[in-house]
């Protein structure tokens, strides 16, 4: 069974704008796929519709074989946004808990699970710091702990990495990798950056925007693992290439000049 | 793996109450410094440019009346501060209360708002007599009424601006892990309304005591501190009017530390501004 099948699904906002139409794409399980497309082509848009924070005003999603807004209640999301979102008033133990508080986990499963996580992302000895103690790519790895916490069968990232600089974020980026690897969990990766996608997911799918839709999907075959040499291997510019490509001719089909790029 | 080592990491200092106190006695040395110049200069400025004593005393007779009548006075200010305090805790009380129903329903909120701020314009000391009228004169009622009122906006605003000023991120992570509407504003608003909150309560330290001292000057016990100023302004002994004045202070500014250190308490996950 797919992780996410999404069909025909479209989504105009009050004020006509025409955000998304007629999406079609299908998850499997363990899969990475990242989304990619110039501003106003609606990714940060189709992710959420896919975590039901959003409404498609057409058109179906199925996450795990039910519907959304049942999957959102049954907590199988894990959302990662390009803010942290971390509370001040929590230390980073307190903040990655926060999940499991609400889904009544017991003190001491908590617990468990903060050092595991803390493990995984590699922060043992900063529970007790709180978030503005932390630079911002060890609050954005707090974020993802946070996130993979309840064993969320989707991870959905919004552009984590977009506000750090090039070296934190090639290096999250290995270390997303590895957190995948162990965790086993599906990945939907909105990124604007082509090198990011590449070397991150199995699928590339590419967005253009008004409407926005997708307008190719580039099957990604560099063999697992990646480490930072994969950036280096021919393949690896041969698919940045052919992304690069496939991004410019979906911008060539209009060139209207960028309206409306109010957070679509 | 690549390195995550805990990089340009430095927890602030959390010291303890000494450390806290030690720093800020450094930190107050300059403010030291001005008041007793601004004493020094009070002091000579009269004897020098030949200001009427009676029209404005020099501090020394201040403190020396101040120390002769610190009974009466010092009795006359708690009670004053005890109307005051009933008031802010009432009025303080009910604005955080609407705040929470106000951004709860904000349909309700959208439509009472526009009163709220309306509200907020009108002189409320200008009620005074009117209160003394509704309760007894001699009451603390009618004392604390105003004082209630002039503490409720402030906070009302602050805390409901608190409330709403959580980031729509925020939210939509509450939202992805099914939370309830009581467990959003249990562990995101009210902690996000905090600092907004004690803000307000430190302004309303202040306007609870103008609230109260205003109103008993329309009418009060004798043993009030309003009235004491009151009647000693008009018989003249503007002496120990000050000395009232320097009392009304002291309440004030104990009230103003009290909810501060409370404040620190309460949000010691602040990074804190003084570092």
């Amino acid at each position: 069974m797919s992780v996410v099948d999404v069909s025909g699904v479209s989504k105009t906002f009050t004020g006509g704008t025409n955000a998304l139409q007629g999406i079609e794409l299908t998850i499997e399980p363990g899969e990475f796929v990242s989304l990619i497309g110039p501003s106003g082509c609606g990714k940060s848009t189709l992710l959420r519709i896919m975590g039901d924070l959003i409404e498609p005003s057409s058109g179906d999603v199925v996450v795990n074989g039910k519907t959304a807004r049942r999957a959102r209640i049954d907590r199988d999301y894990g959302i990662v946004f390009q803010d942290p979102v971390l509370y001040d008033w929590r230390t980073v133990a307190k903040n990655i808990a926060l999940p499991l508080e609400l889904a009544g986990w017991d003190r001491r499963r908590r617990a468990a699970r903060i050092r595991d996580m803390l493990d995984l992302v590699e922060l043992n000895g900063f529970a007790d710091h709180h978030p503005w103690q932390l630079s911002g790519g060890m609050q954005q790895r707090v974020s993802i702990a946070r996130a993979l916490s309840f064993d969320p069968a989707l991870l959905l990232m919004d552009e984590p990495f977009g506000a750090l600089d090039e070296m934190t974020r090639e290096r999250l980026n290995n270390q997303l990798l590895e957190i995948w690897a162990r965790s086993g969990s599906t990945v939907v990766f909105v990124t604007h950056s082509i090198a990011e996608a590449v070397f991150l997911s199995t699928r590339v799918v590419i967005m253009s925007p008004r409407p926005g839709r997708i307008s190719s999907v580039i099957p990604n075959d560099l063999p697992q693992p990646r480490t930072a040499a994969t950036r280096e291997e021919p393949r690896f510019f041969e698919l940045v290439t052919q992304v690069r490509d496939a991004l410019h001719l979906g911008a060539d089909v209009d060139r209207q000049p960028e309206a409306a790029e109010a957070r679509l | 793996m690549t390195s995550g080592a805990p990089v340009a990491v430095q927890p602030l200092p959390r010291g303890g109450l000494g450390r806290l106190v030690g720093r800020r006695l450094t930190n107050w040395t300059p403010a030291v410094v001005v008041l007793v110049a601004t004493l020094a200069i009070w002091q000579e400025a009269i004897d020098l440019f030949h200001i009427k004593k009676f029209l404005l005393p020099q501090p020394w007779t201040i403190s020396t009346t101040f120390w002769d009548q610190r009974r009466e006075l010092l009795s006359a200010g708690w009670l004053t501060f005890q109307e005051a305090f009933g008031g802010f805790a009432i009025g303080c009380g009910v604005a955080i209360l609407v705040a929470l129903a106000l951004a709860r329903w904000r349909r309700v909120g959208e439509a009472l708002m526009p009163y709220a701020i309306a509200a907020n314009a009108v002189p409320i000391i200008a009620f005074a007599p009117i209160a003394d009228a509704w309760f007894s004169p001699f009451s603390k009622s009618s004392k604390m009424a105003i004082a209630a009122v002039l503490c409720f906006f402030p906070v009302l605003v602050n805390t409901l601006r608190g409330l709403t000023s959580v980031r729509p991120e925020s939210l939509e992570l509450m939202h992805s892990y099914a939370a309830s509407q009581i467990e959003i504003f249990r562990r995101v608003r009210v902690p996000t309304a905090l600092p907004f909150v004690f803000t307000a309560l430190k302004i309303a330290t202040v306007l609870s005591m103008i609230g109260a001292i205003v109103a008993q000057y329309f009418g009060g016990s004798f043993n009030d501190l309003g009235v004491l100023i009151n009647s000693r302004s008009q018989t003249f002994a503007y002496k120990e009017a000050w000395a009232g004045i320097f009392v009304a202070c002291l309440y004030g500014i104990a009230f103003y530390i009290a909810v501060a250190f409370v404040e620190r308490l309460a949000l010691r996950w602040q990074p804190s501004t003084s570092d």
